[in-house]
């Protein structure tokens, strides 16, 4: 109380109540994949830069492909590419969650934790598979 | 308070202007879906693309790029997927960022990285396409 009126007679803003945030709560699947979506999302943003030095690379020739594709196959390379794949999936399938909880279905109890799961599994199942069918397409790893 | 509803926390100038606090309305809300529909196909294009591109040399690379189904998809990717990320990235920064500078900085540099990203992008699509 002294300094709450310490603070109200030393003309600064009074200290309101504020709501509570993220931590009072018990974690939770769907509170966890909000929390992903939102970091997956900012991910992408910044892995768009990848997206962009691909192509550059591509438009300015074999030298500036070959740096890209050295750095793309380098194991950081790798280990960066399969997270962006990884993001992109889980994303995408977190965003059809989201675009099917927006037409006000899968919100029972059962249903959203069923579509929180399946969002999980699917992105990593997902992920493995096109890194499998992009191996075969190399004709194995490199 | 003229015909203010009990329970609108909006005062009568915010209600006749129609802005949030991005200064726009629910209309970024709704762009955000139609990129997100358009984003899942669009993804699976550019995932399909990546495969078909893995260990291929340089030459080859361009073209399947420059090849006009492949180059569109791109384009439509690119395009599609700077304006939802512009738009997602502004309501991340609009749920963290309150200081009024910072807030304009941020917004600022998210407008500037979203147009650049794109552009270049866009261009070398172009570039590769028209063979110049
Ligand atoms: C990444 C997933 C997260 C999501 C989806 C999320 C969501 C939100 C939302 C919707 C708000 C309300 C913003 C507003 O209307 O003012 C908020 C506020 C806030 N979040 Fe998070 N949050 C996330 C992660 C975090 C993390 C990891 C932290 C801390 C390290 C954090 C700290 C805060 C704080 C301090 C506020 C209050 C900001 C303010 O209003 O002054 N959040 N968050
Ligand atoms: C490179 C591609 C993408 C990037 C860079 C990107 C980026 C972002 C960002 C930064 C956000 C804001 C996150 C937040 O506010 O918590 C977001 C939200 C969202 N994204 Fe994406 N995204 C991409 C692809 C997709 C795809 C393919 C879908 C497909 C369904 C999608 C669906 C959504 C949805 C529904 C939201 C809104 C979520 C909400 O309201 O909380 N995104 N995205």
């Amino acid at each position: 109380m002294a300094e709450l009126e310490a603070s109200t007679t030393a003309g600064a803003r009074r200290a309101r109540p504020i709501s509570p945030h993220l931590q009072i709560y018990r974690p939770m699947l769907t509170m966890m994949m909000s929390i992903v979506h939102r970091i997956t999302g900012a991910a992408l943003y910044f892995g768009f830069l990848l997206l962009a030095w691909w192509l550059i690379a591509a438009a300015s020739g074999p030298n500036a492909y070959a740096n890209f594709e050295w750095f793309i196959g380098s194991f950081i390379g790798r280990v960066v590419l399969f997270g962006y794949t990884w993001a992109l999936l889980h994303h995408m399938l977190g965003g059809i969650r989201h675009l099917i909880w927006d037409t006000l279905h899968g919100f029972e109890p059962a249903e959203r934790e069923w579509l929180t799961l399946a969002t999980i599994v699917g992105s990593i199942t997902l992920t493995v598979l096109v890194w499998i069918v992009g191996y075969l397409a190399m004709g194995g790893p490199r | 308070m003229i015909g203010q509803h009990p329970n609108e926390m909006r005062t009568p100038m915010r209600r006749v202007r129609g802005l949030g606090p991005a200064h726009t309305g629910t209309g970024h809300f709704w762009h955000q879906r139609v990129t997100s529909a358009a984003g899942v196909l669009l993804s699976i294009a550019l995932i399909v693309i990546a495969i078909a591109l893995l260990g291929r040399s340089h030459a080859a690379a361009v073209q399947i790029l420059a090849s006009p189904l492949v180059a569109i998809l791109m384009l439509l990717f690119i395009v599609n997927s700077a304006y939802h990320m512009w738009i997602g990235m502004q309501e991340i920064i609009l749920d963290y960022v309150h200081e009024d500078k910072a807030k304009l900085f941020s917004l600022l540099a998210n407008t500037f990285f979203c147009f650049a990203v794109a552009f270049a992008s866009a261009f070398a699509i172009l570039k590769l396409s028209f063979g110049v």
